[in-house]
């Protein structure tokens, strides 16, 4: 991760705290914290339940917190990308028809499409029916949607799903790509650890509050990890990570504490 | 029923403006040319029930315009606004699905409609013609008021239009980039509440939703954009219109069902002709 601006330095495009999510008598957010600064990566993992898809829905203003405060930076671009969106057939519409939509009004046409389409490599399918897509096409199209209106943060919800395996490492190195040319910040959301962790900055392990958060090989060694994901995950991940040529200070760099302080505390890496 | 059909052999076609084939003709492609675009939408968003529902309180509609001695259109209108914020305020709830409230809300209008109109002994309702509706006795205030009604869907949702789109694309998308979705979806919905209160006279309230339904599910194997979609619904519609009336004069059948079997048969060659290019 060399050579990225120092997560902490840079501005918090959006910061939520102390988010409280109840439907109910249950309580699927327990007081988060969560924020993401400019041009830096973000994996929000946690299993299946664990309020992930809320948390992002709460972070995009589509749904309200029970209580907590949910701050986004002035004027700031959010482009979604959320999980598999099926396209039902009765309505007839090509792919570029599809992205000229979301084109704010009397934004240039040209220009932003163009740009888009090239970097989510969909060029030979502008003229495809949107519904005839398969999962990955599917992916890239959205994904070049979220592009269109040159957004500070780009927000991913289960990018993977419905992409076969090797349609998935493209896409991961599609979206570290279009962070080191756009200099935009991500958020991924994933139940699937093993592709995101070598690209990351930092993750943010959520089961309904955050259970630990920090560097990807940190937390892939945080006890509550371990116990939420099971040992052997965190040995298959270290299979995919990348041997970094610094190493870390496991004392100084564990968190001691799971339950939604300020974890942006103490992840500095020399 | 029945009405004008007998007297049509004998009618001379010096004035036409006092033919009533023509002024049936003239209503029923007004109709079909808003219901078109309209239909698709309803079709895209599986509204199709929705309008049901308004076409069976379309009923109440009426039978409070008696009482409170106003349009027929302006009371359906109002009804069916009613009931769009009665299903938007039951569907927030979240505790029956959105079927199940449609059913209770056009099973209930339609029977509190009837329940109504049977204490108003003054009036005398020909239901026969409000069910299945009176194409060829449309006046031309009829007209006026179908063309006037027309005219406000068509601009209304010529603005509504990309919104639509998108909201019927994915909805989240649709609010993320700032689109107000709630408050196209209630605007919609009065559209659909204009077309039926418009639709009530010339087919009737059962076969209201047919003209929305049934040109635009025709128009879709042949479609490859939205728009063009929506102008071959509004074709089909005025086809299904001339075809039904045709029809209705030749074999002396109820106008308003021969447009609906002229629209379905139309669906069917739709179908088959893409089924045929499938297959070649």
């Amino acid at each position: 991760m060399t050579g990225m601006p120092h997560k902490t330095d840079a501005p918090a495009l959006v910061s939520l705290t102390g988010i409280c999510k109840r439907y109910g008598d249950t309580s699927v957010l327990d007081h988060v914290d969560l924020s993401v600064h400019a041009g830096e990566i973000v994996t929000l993992v946690g299993p299946n339940g664990s309020g992930k898809t809320t948390l992002v829905r709460v972070l995009l203003g589509l749904s309200e917190p029970s209580t907590g405060a949910v701050s986004r930076a002035r004027g700031i671009a959010i482009g979604y990308v959320p999980q598999v969106v099926a396209v039902d057939e009765t309505l007839p519409i090509k792919v570029e028809r599809f992205l000229a939509l979301a084109l704010r009004r009397g934004q240039d046409k040209s220009d932003a499409l163009t740009r888009a389409v090239e970097e989510a490599g969909i060029g030979r399918i502008l003229d495809r029916p949107l519904s005839s897509l398969s999962g990955g096409e599917n992916r890239r199209v959205m994904l070049a949607r979220a592009l269109l209106r040159d957004p500070d943060l780009l927000v991913l919800d289960e990018p993977a799903a419905g992409v076969d395996v090797s349609g998935q490492s493209a896409l991961y190195n599609l979206i570290s790509d279009l962070r080191a040319r756009r200099g935009c910040a991500v958020l991924v959301v994933s139940h699937d650890l093993h592709l995101v962790m070598a690209q990351t900055d930092r993750v943010v392990c959520l089961n309904h509050h955050v259970c630990c958060t920090g560097h990807p090989e940190t937390v892939s060694r945080h006890p509550e990890y371990l116990a939420l994901f099971g040992a052997d995950v965190g040995r298959s991940h270290a299979v995919y990570t990348h041997r970094h040529d610094h190493h870390h200070d496991l004392a100084g760099e564990a968190i001691h504490d799971g339950h939604g302080h300020d974890h942006e505390q103490g992840h500095h890496h020399d | 029923m029945g009405m004008g059909m007998t007297t049509s052999k004998g009618t001379i076609m010096t004035d036409w403006t006092d033919d009533f084939l023509v002024r049936a003709l003239i209503a029923g492609v007004g109709l079909a040319v808003v219901a078109g675009p309209v239909g698709c939408i309803v079709v895209w968003r599986k509204m199709a029930y929705f309008g049901a529902t308004l076409a069976h309180a379309a009923l109440l509609g009426l039978a409070f315009g008696f009482i409170l001695d106003t349009a027929p259109i302006i009371a359906v209108i109002a009804v069916c606004m009613l009931l769009s914020a009665a299903l938007v305020g039951l569907e927030r709830r979240r505790t029956l699905a959105t079927d199940t409230i449609l059913g209770i809300l056009a099973h209930g209008s339609l029977a509190l409609g009837l329940v109504v109109l049977a204490f108003l002994e003054t009036v005398r309702v020909d239901l026969m013609a409000y069910l299945f509706g009176d194409i060829l006795s449309v006046s031309w205030a009829d007209i006026a008021w179908i063309y006037l009604g027309g005219a406000l869907v068509l601009a209304a949702l010529a603005v509504l239009w990309r919104d639509m789109l998108s909201i019927t694309l994915h909805e989240d998308l649709a609010r993320v980039d700032g689109i107000p979705v709630e408050r196209r979806r209630f605007l919609f919905m009065i559209l659909i509440a204009v077309i039926v209160a418009v639709a009530m006279k010339i087919v009737g309230i059962l076969l209201t939703v047919s003209m929305l339904i049934v040109p635009a599910a025709a128009a879709r194997p042949v479609s490859s954009s939205p728009e063009q979609m929506a102008i071959l619904s509004a074709v089909i519609g005025a086809l299904s219109v001339l075809g039904g009336l045709v029809g209705s004069l030749t074999w002396d059948t109820p106008a308003g069902p021969s447009i609906v079997v002229t629209a379905t048969t139309l669906f069917l060659l739709s179908y088959l002709s893409r089924f045929r290019a499938q297959k070649g």
